[in-house]
């Protein structure tokens, strides 16, 4: 299965869309990274690297991001930990992590599921 | 300018940014979340912490280990920036143990570009590379017509403080401060303010001796 890594400035924020992505996907790999170490707002390499780490199999991992540091931290992790199937995904976080969480636990490889989360930038809610 | 002096440089930046951590929050509550100078704060103390550990280490692997430091603590959008711009900096000083002028303008020149890189920015968003941008050019003309470096340093010194005025006067299209648009108008950049005082405090340094 395709891992899933949700970064967030706030804890509270990853944990959450760890918890919703869950609801339809249970087994997924998925981990959170939010906040700093000490719990407060800001994004941390440690934690990301690490969350990485936890979910990383040769399937791959899709990295969402909440927004300016997240994104650029992350870079900075995708650069030393330089492999090619762990991506950094350009959508609306809660609803990509869904996505990505339904198909990877459906068996769609990276690449099938990299393809569907460029549909969810556009999709409207209602 | 040896290693020594090097570290001496970064002590102060160092001690700079803690005494001025209050003002560039207070900059940023203004324009964005509140926490430049706690976040910078926090980066340069674990900096400083480790600069009794790279006393032998030459002047690349120290910048590096500016960058490294600063990325896993400061937390914000500063962290990814100056830590990639200390890092690109350090690349071009790799195995150095003196830097002359035009190394340390190489060094600048990569930490200007790694900022540009990281943030995706340029020039006139309202962000550190308004004061940064034209401390380079100028310290790059003033070396050119015949100053010496700490001459030139000076007025590449006022050049960022001009930048960081005239971040008042432009709307920021970057970072945070991006989602006030307008409403960025009248306030001085944080980041671009760090900068200056990163600057600065080199500029004391070089002048004491
Ligand atoms: N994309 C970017 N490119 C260049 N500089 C940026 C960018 N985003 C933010 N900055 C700089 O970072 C400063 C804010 O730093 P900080 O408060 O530590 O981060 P955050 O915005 O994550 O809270 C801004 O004042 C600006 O100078
Ligand atoms: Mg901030």
């Amino acid at each position: 299965m395709v891992g899933i890594v949700i970064v967030s400035h706030s804890q509270k924020l990853a944990e959450g869309v760890v918890e919703v992505a869950k609801m339809m996907a249970s087994e997924v790999p998925i981990a959170a990274a939010g906040g700093l170490e000490d719990g407060s707002l800001g994004t941390s390499y440690e934690k990301i690297l690490a969350a990485v780490e936890k979910v990383f199999s040769s399937d791959g991992v899709m990295i969402f991001v909440d927004m300016g540091s997240a994104v650029m931290t992350t870079e900075m992790v995708l650069e030393d930990f330089n492999r090619p199937n762990v991506r950094m995904i350009d959508c609306p976080l809660v609803e990509g992590a869904i996505l990505a969480a339904v198909e990877s636990v459906g068996g769609k490889t990276l690449e099938e599921i990299l393809k569907l989360t460029e549909d969810v930038r556009t999709t409207k809610k209602f | 300018m040896d290693t020594k002096k090097i570290l001496a440089i970064i002590s102060a930046v160092a001690k700079k940014i803690e005494a001025e951590k209050n003002f560039l929050t207070q900059l940023d509550n203004e324009i964005g979340d509140g926490d430049h100078g706690i976040n910078l704060a926090r980066g340069f103390k674990s900096v400083e912490e480790k600069i009794p550990t790279w006393a032998d280490k030459d002047i690349g692997a120290i910048l590096k280990g500016v960058g490294t430091q600063l990325v896993s603590t400061v937390g914000g959008a500063s962290g990814p920036l100056y830590g990639t711009a200390f890092m690109k900096a350090g690349n071009v000083c790799k195995g150095k143990n003196f830097l002359a002028a035009e190394d340390f303008v190489a060094a600048l020149e990569a930490a200007v570009n790694g900022i540009k890189m990281r943030g995706k920015a340029v020039e006139g968003e309202k962000t550190m590379l308004d004061a940064l941008c034209p401390a380079l050019k100028t310290l790059k003309e003033n070396l050119a017509g015949g100053k010496n470096f700490v001459e030139a340093l000076s007025v590449a010194v006022d050049a960022a403080a001009a930048g960081v005025e005239f971040t008042k006067t432009i709307i920021a299209t970057k970072g945070r401060a991006s989602y006030l648009k307008e409403r960025s108008l009248g306030h001085q950049d944080p980041g671009a303010t760090s900068s200056l005082m990163m600057l600065q405090a080199t500029l004391e340094v070089l002048r004491e001796a």
